[in-house]
């Protein structure tokens, strides 16, 4: 458990780069608390190393040599006196053997306990607190040992489609979605023949499958001192590739009553791990608003703004005031939603190729602006884009009354959102929230395999895009220029300054 | 173009060991310039302070654009001579900016024997004036000098390159459309009075600058009239009545205002408008070479090494690179300049001196400044070569070198021996600005080569007159002329006769070639034209 009493928070590093840094820094900023960048060596032109008070070269690209360096990275918090790490998302986040360096070396880390981190972190034992705590979870077993009988007994227990998969790997390998009775003894025994193939193996898990689920999230936020409240859903069925890229809230299918009974049991998923701080409980969604706990994110989550835009909660700040021993300054009954959030992941890849990453300089870059419109965003015109580290460049968020005037807001602000120089996904994201199903509400985690299997831009879009690369590729000529003179270049007479031989 | 692959290992014994040598003599090299750059002796810049008169280096700085270079030269000229009188033979010269463009200036250093002209300061003098006439810059004289110093009169006064060609040069270069320009901050007497005289316009300073062709101590002893400084050649006389000045300033720093708002009225042409690229940073660091060349003059290295630590992005298109591998001849830019690049890599075939004479028609051709890396023993030697026509084919080079009516810039980057020192456009082939490097050796040929063909003579000599010479006189013969050589083929004999135009930093190289070249646009680069070639 966290202790249960008050630490000053005066200096924090942030273990992590690009937006979320730029994010805890300005949190920080506003706390007036000091903040210690760290960067490996390609970043150093990085927005977060700008911006921080302090900013370490904490070593090589590679990530283990850097942003993963445990040692590296502690050492960094003590020689610069900080009392305590904010590890953001990804790197170091869920890993509870750092989080227990940092305890050891009297260091906060911003985030649960090392235990509870490792409670939810493994999804076996997770999955059997949360069967112990009553959590309903996608019903499922392991058919190692039944005859034919019971497992037609069980599947229809568990209530078709149900899929069968190889026990012991993953990647799809024997996997079959089994819609009727009749077609199960066959499913079984093929995909057994390719586990035994693939691995080894033969075991095969039978769970029930979801057909179209949406993806519905929970934050919750608890204290030190036993306090969990959730900030209601977030809505993240659109997907690619297993990736979320649009989030919102609230999600437009959850009734009042779905929503208090799905965010008591997340809190109730959280209290049974002694949960403290930001955390997220992930659940499945069917077609029949039947829920399923499918797992919780121990961190802040790349889509918490939409969250602190309909509750007015500050997440990060919350995060650090938790940290250092504070109560939480709300109970469940403060907290409302109001109006509807979007946000849209912008990442460095070109959506007409698989996503791929797509690195290189920004010749040239221009955020939205208006009211309700926020931008977490790490880049500017002229960074390099490198390839070593997680490829988002930021996080577009809108705010409006309501769901239609949010998707109005959002398509304004994305047409708005320029990036030149290397491909991204602002145009494919505007065709996404345009799209009359995503207007409608109707989602899915497969809706963009579905509706946008082979997206192209449009044809104009495309020739207008590569004449302002090329325009911004063109350096502007000098001042000079522009105020009627020659533009003429400096001559070394001009240039090199104040010099003289052998002074 | 490509990137020199450099083959430098910085960790290696021999790049330190290199480098400490170099180190070594860069710091000698420092402290004397700093030595000299103090002028007179500190009596004597006590006497010039309490007239309210500026040091000559901070009349510089006042009459410069603030933030821009200036490149000095012949910073040791006399240097060990005339028993060290005359630090930086007694005035400053260089080119320097105001108002944007790139001026000549000449400066007397008054705390330097009055800023009187010894042999080496007329020969400097007459250098930056050459410079300037080449190179189209107009000329500022700073003026405080009182003429002449008289126990040297017969190596400065009657010689063609003596004091009068100063203002011969002034008359041609005013004919020529270069301005010239004479600030009077002192005295200028007897001969030096045709200093401004001879000059577009005058600026002088009320109760500091005096102009007269006979001083008062000439007046009485001639004529027995007794007149002071000021009724004879002041600021107010010639201001005033005489009308040998044109403008008339309060103090120093007026007559520096004054100075810059005359050259904002010069109305020069536009500079030679040679097709310039962004600048780039070499690719590998200038610093390196003072680990490249080897301690030891004799041992060689690769010129490329040299070339990869000052051009564009360490990018070189060479030429003929297989052919007549001791010359290295290829483009690069300098600054975004192109240039045509000339370096050794050992002795000059026939080969390598015909493909020499082929870059340079190339660059001719195509109005690209040449810079020639000097570091040559000389053309081969041999029955075989003088057979093969090493004369006529070396003549070839020798030829183009001459002729290059291009800009030509020569740095001595290691030896400088016997005619390849003309091969690689030495001092008499005219290169705009010619450096030497502090571990530079400049001689007829190498100290050791010159004792054994001198103790050679020696013997046969004696041997015609029946006479014996023993081995040890003979060695004790060799050793005083290598004691000689060694001497005088120091870079501080040569730079203290103004053999060349200063001794720089290697890692500076690239800066004096880059402000070097973008001086010489000042003046059209011709046609080319050369002469009948013997094939």
């Amino acid at each position: 458990m966290p202790k249960k009493e008050i630490r000053e928070i005066k200096k924090i590093l942030i273990a992590n780069r690009s937006e979320i840094a730029v994010r805890i820094i300005r949190a920080c900023r506003e706390m007036d608390i000091k903040t210690v960048a760290i960067y490996s060596e390609v970043d150093a032109a990085a927005l977060h190393v700008l911006l921080a008070d302090q900013a370490v070269n904490i070593g090589a690209a590679a990530p283990a040599e850097s942003y993963l360096n445990t040692e590296k990275i502690i050492r960094a918090a003590q020689d610069n006196n900080c009392d305590a790490i904010h590890p953001g998302y990804g790197f170091h986040s869920e890993h509870g053997g750092f989080a227990r360096k940092c305890r050891e070396a009297g260091i906060i880390f911003i985030g649960p306990s090392p235990e509870a981190m490792e409670m939810v972190g493994d999804k076996l034992t997770a999955r059997k607190t949360m069967l112990d705590a009553g959590i309903p979870l996608t019903p499922g077993m392991k058919l190692e040992g039944m005859d034919k009988k019971t497992i037609a007994k069980k599947a229809t227990e568990i209530g078709y489609p149900v899929m069968v998969k190889a026990s012991a790997g993953g990647g799809g390998k024997g996997m079959r979605i089994v819609h009727e009775a009749d077609d199960l003894h066959a499913a079984i025994d093929a995909s057994a023949r390719e586990a035994q193939a693939a691995f080894g193996d033969g075991t095969v898990y039978m769970e029930k499958f979801i057909e179209k689920p949406r993806h519905i999230e929970f934050q919750v936020i608890a204290d030190n001192y036993g306090n969990t409240v959730h900030l209601f859903e977030r809505e993240c069925s659109i997907q690619r590739r297993h990736q979320k890229i649009v989030e919102e809230s609230p999600s437009p299918v959850l009734t009042e009553d779905l929503r208090r009974e799905m965010g008591e049991t997340a809190c109730r998923v959280m209290e049974a791990v002694d949960y403290s701080n930001a955390g997220t409980v992930e659940f499945l969604l069917d077609q029949d608003n039947k829920y399923y706990f499918l797992e919780v994110n121990a961190r802040i989550q790349v889509e918490h703004p939409v969250t602190e835009m309909v509750t007015g909660v500050d997440l990060v700040k919350q995060q650090i005031k938790i940290a250092s021993g504070e109560k939480l300054p709300f109970t469940q009954e403060d907290l409302s939603q109001r109006g509807h959030a979007i946000e849209c992941r912008i990442y460095a890849e070109d959506p007409q190729n698989n996503f791929f990453p797509s690195i290189g300089k920004l010749l040239f870059v221009k955020e939205p602006q208006g009211p309700g419109i926020r931008c977490d965003s790490s880049i500017y015109s002229g960074l390099e884009v490198n390839m070593h580290y997680d490829p988002i460049l930021s996080k577009l968020i809108v705010w409006a009354e309501d769901r239609p005037a949010a998707i109005r807001k959002m398509i304004t602000a994305l047409q708005e959102y320029v990036i030149l120089g290397i491909q991204s996904p602002v145009p494919f994201l505007k065709d996404v929230v345009e799209h009359p199903v995503f207007v409608s509400g109707d989602l899915h985690t497969g809706f963009i395999a579905e509706h946008f299997p082979h997206w192209q831009p449009k044809s104009a879009d495309g020739l207008l895009k590569m004449a302002l690369t090329a325009a911004a590729a063109v350096k502007p000529a000098k001042d000079k220029a522009s105020r009627g003179e020659k533009a003429t270049p400096e001559t070394p007479w001009q240039s090199i300054g104040d010099w003289q031989l052998l002074s | 173009m490509y990137r020199i692959e450099s083959k430098i290992d910085t960790g290696s014994s021999d790049f330190k060991e290199n480098k400490a040598a170099m180190d070594k003599l860069l710091d000698e090299l420092k402290s004397r310039v700093a030595e000299v750059k103090k002028g007179g002796p500190p009596h004597a810049h006590k006497a010039h302070e309490s007239r309210g008169k500026l040091f000559v280096r901070e009349r510089l700085n006042k009459l410069f654009d603030p933030d821009t270079p200036f490149l000095e030269f012949s910073q040791l000229a006399s240097w060990d001579m005339y028993k060290n009188q005359s630090p930086s033979a007694s005035m400053v010269t260089g080119v320097g900016v105001v108002h944007g463009r790139e001026v000549m200036v000449v400066a007397h250093d008054a705390t330097v024997k009055g800023g009187t002209y010894f042999p080496m300061t007329i020969k400097k003098h007459i250098r930056a004036q050459e410079i300037a006439m080449q190179n189209r810059l107009p000329c500022i004289y700073l003026v405080d000098s009182g003429g002449i110093f008289l126990p040297y009169q017969s190596e400065t006064f009657p010689d063609r390159d003596h004091f009068g060609r100063i203002f011969f040069n002034q008359a041609r270069m005013s004919a020529e459309g270069i301005p010239q320009i004479s600030v009077v901050l002192g005295s200028s007497t007897a001969g030096g009075a045709y200093q401004p005289a001879m000059s577009d316009e005058v600026v002088i300073v009320r109760k500091q600058g005096y102009i007269y062709i006979g001083g008062p101590p000439l007046v009485k002893a001639a004529t027995g009239e007794v007149v002071s400084d000021e009724e004879l050649g002041g600021g107010d006389v010639h201001a005033r009545i005489s009308g040998v000045a044109d403008h008339y300033a309060h103090d120093e720093v007026h007559a520096f205002q004054i100075t810059r708002n005359i050259m904002e009225n010069l109305n020069l042409p536009n500079p030679y408008a040679l097709p310039r690229s962004a600048p780039e940073e070499p690719y590998y660091d200038p610093q390196e070479l003072n680990g490249i060349i080897p301690a030891d003059i004799r041992k060689p290295f690769d010129i490329r090494e040299v070339i990869a630590r000052v051009v564009d992005g360490s990018r070189f298109q060479e030429f003929k690179e297989l052919y007549g591998p001791t010359l290295v001849c290829g483009f690069a830019r300098i600054m975004g300049y192109p240039v045509g690049i000339i370096g050794n890599n050992g002795v000059l075939f026939s080969e390598s001196s015909v493909k020499g004479a082929h870059f340079i028609n190339l660059c001719t051709m195509r109005k690209i400044p040449l810079v020639f890396l000097q570091n040559i023993t000389g053309f081969i030697v041999g029955k075989e070569y003088e057979h093969g026509g090493i004369a006529r084919n070396g003549a070839k080079l020798v030829h183009a070198v001459a002729n290059a009516q291009v800009p030509k810039f020569t740095v001595i980057v290691g030896g400088s021996y016997g005619a390849g020192n003309y091969g690689m456009c030495g001092r008499g082939y005219d290169p705009r600005l010619l450096w030497m490097w502090p571990n530079g050796r400049i001689s007829v040929m190498g100290g050791e080569q010159a004792a054994d063909v001198l103790a050679t003579v020696k013997k046969r000599s004696m041997e015609r007159q029946g006479k014996k010479i023993s081995e040890k006189e003979l060695q004790e013969f060799r050793e005083e002329i290598l004691a000689k050589y060694e001497y005088e083929a120091s870079p501080y004999y040569s730079t203290a006769r103004i053999w060349d135009d200063g001794i720089i930093n290697p890692a500076d190289t690239r800066t004096v070639l880059g402000l070097g070249i973008a001086m010489s646009l000042n003046a059209p680069i011709p046609d080319q034209k050369f002469g009948v070639f013997r094939m």
